[in-house]
Order: structure tokens, then sequence, then C-alpha cells
């Protein structure tokens, strides 16, 4: 079987219990993928093909000796900042240039024990901070659906290797739009979980209070999959949800009577193309004929979570990218003192919009602007979470766009980062609420590029989320369309 | 610096950008400030809202303390850890000199 690798995640499962392929012919075959068209995409920042045709073999001696698990002989692709012992974790930054995982992240801990195979470091904006991985220092990756365009960030790496068939799955993360923008763009699904639904435990922080690991998948039903391995509470991080996790591929019937879509119109405003805004509302009419009811509602301060996330979010990650010290760990420019030393090591390890990011939290937080902006910025983003509460007593779920626009040409967001800031309006509500969020692809814009819709709910409302999206992909083909790549 | 009232229409780069450990080249300075006194223009949306008698949200979970029994649980190999040492000497990260002979 050559096209093993543009299986889904339950295809492949389905083929690997029935013997129909082996796990190790599906590493080689997403390996060989990888080879034929990672070379103009830069998905991939490294793959270790010997130790992941080891553990397929490992893999398929369990299965032949009767043992069977829910992603045994899967191979996933771990976005850069997870942890996975043994293999490299930059972070797609120079400054972490040779350092290896001592530890699993817990995601990937539950990924391995479920028979999952950690296979392919995917590429990123650096520590996550952008929104269309050409913030990575080891080069930008493309749309599959078109190289002239970005692959939407800071999973661009994840979503871009999903939707161009070079992985089965892969695990992001998500601190303002980084899994669901770039599923948008690559025409993948992208999965947020609510705020403590899966450990941070070896996830690298970028902005503690609004990270969260996520699922890039080419099918939801996959998403649901992988999911319920990830999710579930975590000593380790005590910011982990305790409450119990329900089986995600339940509710995956296809039924949607009684669901009650919330439509702000707020989310349709300022800034979002006609086409995209088209796509996703013709979307919403599809899961009204599903069976679903639509709910108008209002969400007045979306206006105001840019210039909330742009003063919480680097303020948090000025204070976690200030281990990147060249002291234990990475790069180092050597000095005659140890301030020199720091000094010195970030300047030459960090890239602009990690720079940037640094000296604006380092500014909202600095002695006298505290009042000013940090602490207007966490009443700012009550009002949100309050905006939320309030359209969740109406509504089970809100459909927006991801993203005011599709893929941009690459080169075009760089001139202006506050332009760049401003794509994320739609993504970054439910990241300062701890909400989640999914976005599925609903179809393509006027110059061909995939729209994704959006699904926001409630802390710990992944299912109904799940369910949604599920029953709107069986009634479409969107996810099922493949980029035809003038390479491989 | 901590004297003056805060600016809270530029920022300062060069200040802040010692505060953060970073070395900064003269380019970097004047191409910062530039592009984040924009940004800083664009978050002060924020002072159109009366915000007067919100409590401020720090974390979407209510925090608790969380504590467990004091028993060693982690079993990792120093070795590990130690491997990604910039300079080490033995089982000790290697740096410049701290403080001044005295």
């Amino acid at each position: 079987m050559s096209d093993l690798a543009s299986k889904t995640l339950r295809e492949a499962k389905t083929l690997l219990d029935a013997g129909e392929c082996s796990s190790r012919e599906l590493v080689q075959s997403v390996y060989d993928r990888i080879q034929a068209v990672d070379g103009e995409l830069n998905a991939y920042l490294e793959v270790d093909l010997e130790s992941g045709l080891a553990a397929a073999e490992a893999a398929d001696q369990k299965r032949a000796s009767g043992e069977n698990r829910a992603l045994l002989g899967i191979p996933v692709a771990m976005k850069d900042l997870l942890n996975v012992k043994g293999q490299s974790c930059r972070c797609a930054s120079k400054l972490l240039e040779g350092y290896t995982a001592p530890y699993d992240a817990t995601c990937v801990a539950q990924i391995k024990e479920a028979g999952g195979i950690p296979f392919g470091r995917v590429n990123m904006d650096e520590f996550a901070m952008g929104a269309s991985t050409e913030h990575s220092a080891y080069g930008l990756t493309k749309n599959p659906w078109n190289l002239d365009y970005v692959a939407g960030g800071s999973s661009g790496g994840s979503a871009a290797a999903v939707a161009a068939d070079e992985a089965i799955v892969s695990l992001g993360s998500d601190t303002g739009g980084s899994v669901r923008q770039p599923a948008s763009f690559c025409g993948c699904v992208g999965l947020k979980p609510g705020y403590g639904r899966v450990s941070r435990y070896g996830l690298t922080a970028f902005a503690s209070s609004l990270d969260q690991v996520g699922v890039l998948s080419k099918t939801v039903a996959d998403a649901a999959v992988t999911l319920q391995v990830i999710a579930g509470h975590d000593p380790r991080d005590t910011t982990s949800d305790p409450e119990p996790v329900p089986d995600y591929t339940a509710g995956l019937n296809g039924d949607l009577s009684g669901m009650k879509i919330g439509i702000a119109e707020e989310f349709f405003g300022a800034g979002v193309r006609p086409d995209v805004a088209a796509a996703v509302r013709a979307a919403i009419d599809q899961c009204v004929n599903l069976g679903a009811e639509p709910v108008p509602v209002s969400f007045p301060h979306l206006e105001y979570a840019v210039s909330v996330y742009y003063i919480l979010a680097p303020a948090e990650a000025s204070a976690n990218l200030s281990r990147f010290d060249g002291i234990r760990y990475g790069n180092r420019v050597e000095a005659e003192d140890p301030v020199s030393l720091m000094r010195k090591t970030r300047e030459a390890g960090f890239g602009d919009e990690v720079k940037r990011r640094i000296l604006l939290g380092t500014y909202v937080l600095s002695s006298g602007y505290y009042d000013a902006y940090y602490v207007k910025a966490l009443k700012a983003r009550a009002l949100i979470k309050q905006d939320f509460d309030q359209v969740f007593t109406q509504c089970d779920l809100l459909m927006s766009p991801v993203a005011p626009t599709p893929a941009y040409k690459i080169g075009e967001g760089d001139a202006d980062p506050m332009a760049m800031y401003l794509g994320d309006i739609l993504t970054i509500p439910a990241n300062l609420s701890g909400g989640c969020g999914l976005s599925v692809p609903c179809g393509f814009s006027d110059d061909g590029l995939p729209v994704g819709l959006q699904m926001l709910g409630p802390a710990l409302a992944e299912g109904t989320l799940l369910k949604a999206g599920h029953a709107y992909e069986q009634a479409t083909n969107w996810t099922g369309q493949k980029p035809e790549l003038a390479i491989g | 610096m901590s004297e003056t009232p805060p600016d809270l229409e530029h920022v300062n780069v060069a200040y802040v950008a010692n505060l953060a450990r970073l070395e900064l080249s003269e380019e970097e300075i004047s191409r910062f400030e530039g592009e984040l006194d924009q940004v800083v223009a664009y978050i002060h949306k924020l002072d159109e809202l009366d915000l007067k008698d919100i409590e401020p949200m720090s974390h979407p979970r209510p925090s608790q303390n969380v504590l467990r029994e004091d028993v060693v649980t982690e079993k990792a190999d120093p070795e590990d850890l130690l491997q990604n040492a910039p300079a080490r000497v033995g089982d000790l990260v290697k740096v410049p000199q701290m403080m001044e002979d005295v």
C-alpha cells in the first residue's frame, strides 16, 4: 500500500488492526512523503527515521502478541516546543540549537502510553510567537495549497504537514489561535481544548495563563480520538482540570437537533473579508439544516481582545523567557561576567519577534507602568470572560470565522507587526476566557485558499464542539479535499 | 529613571532592553521603538473602558494552593540534564566569575 501517509488516523488504525498494513510500513510511508514534498514545504525541522522505525517495529510486535491501544503504531508529528525525551526541542529558536529534551511532556508520555510514536519535529514561529511560521529561525513553512502563501502559525509546521499528508496527526499549541489559525489557513482540523483540559507539563511555556496543547488532524473524529488520549488531570500541572474525561467519540453521530448555535455579528465585523464571511455563513446554514437552532447573541467587548492579549501575553512571555539566559542550557555567547553573558546570549539567540514581545512585556510590567497596562488588561479580560458567560447562557456554542482573512502572501505580514497582531482578534477570546475552540474547513476563498469555520465553547465543552464539527464535516466534503502539490 | 513619571506614549527601548537583559544594536533600538510605539498606541484602546469596579482576572481557572506529601517522585538522570549545559566541569555548570576576589 503506497499511499498510507494519506490516510486519516482512524483509517490507518483500522488498517493496522485488520493486519492490512504494519506500523513499519505506515511510518516508512510518512517518511517517504516527507522526503518527496518537504524540501519545498519545510514543515519538518527534523525527522529521525531510524528511531521511528524501531518504535514502529515494537508496536507491530505488540499487536502481533494481541495487544492493542488507541494509537498503537500511529506516528504523531510534534511541534518543536513539546519535549520528547532524547529528541531535540529547539522551539524553532537558535538559542536552543543542540538542546536535547531530558524528559517527556505529559501529553507526549500519554501518546506513547497509548501506543503512538512521536515522529518528527515540526516547524513553528520561534517560541510560538507569530501567526505565519515566518518567524522560525530555521526557515518558513509554505502553504501546501499555494507555495507563495504562508502556512499560518504558530503551529504552521503541524498544519502544513497534516494538510500535505506528511503526517497522520500532529500535536501543536494554541496561545492566541496558534492551532486554529494555521488549521484554517492549510485546510485541516485544529482543536484547542479548554484551558486545563490537557496538561501543560513539558510544553515550553510562552504565556502560562493562555497556553494550551492542541491537535491538528485530517478529520474531527481524529481530533476526538487524539484528545481522548491527552486529556485529563496531571499532578505535574496544578492548573490541569480534575474533572473526569468524557468519551469524545460517543457523540459523533451527525445529529445536531436541539443544538443552539450562537452567532455574534461582532465576529463578522471589521476586517473580515466578504468571501471568508460568506463561506462561514454558508457553513452555519448547513448546521441549521442539520437540526441546529441559530441564536443571535452579542459580544460587546470583542474589539478590546487584541489590546488585552498584547499586554498579557508579552508580559507572561517576558517572565517565562527569562530562563533562556545561556547558563544551564542552550547556546551561550561567552563573556567576562554573567550579566554580559546573558545579554549577549539573548541578543544572539532570539529573533526579532521574540525580542519585540520580550521588550513589550518588560515595558508593561516595569515599575510605574504595571497599573496602567497589566492590571487594566486583567480587568478587561474579565469583561471578555463575562461576554462569553452571557453568550453561553443562550447557546451551546458560538460559530464564527477563525481568522478575518485566508492565508496571506509570504512576506506580507513582515512590514507591520501591528497588522499581524490584529489578525488574531477572532481566536484570542477563547484563550483569554479559558474556553475551547475548533477550526473545521468550510470552503475556499475567492483566491482558492482554505477557509475555516470556528466553533467556540466554554471550558469542558470539547465534546459539543467535536459533535458539531463532525456532523458538519460528514454533511460536506471540505475535509476530504487535498492540495495538489506540483511537487511530490 | 524610576523618579520620572511613566511615559505611556513612548517605549524607551534602551532602558527596557537593559531590564530584559537584551544587548540590542543601535539599529534594533530605533526600529523596535517605532514598532512598539505603534503597539502601545493601539493598546491604549483599553482607556475607553470603565474598569473601576471590575475584579482583575489573572487566570482562567479558579486557582488554589495544591499540597502533596514531601516525597521524591522524579527519577531524572542528572546526566540527561547536564548534557545541555553550554559549559561544565564534571557535574557542575561552568559560569564566569560571579563575585570579585576578596
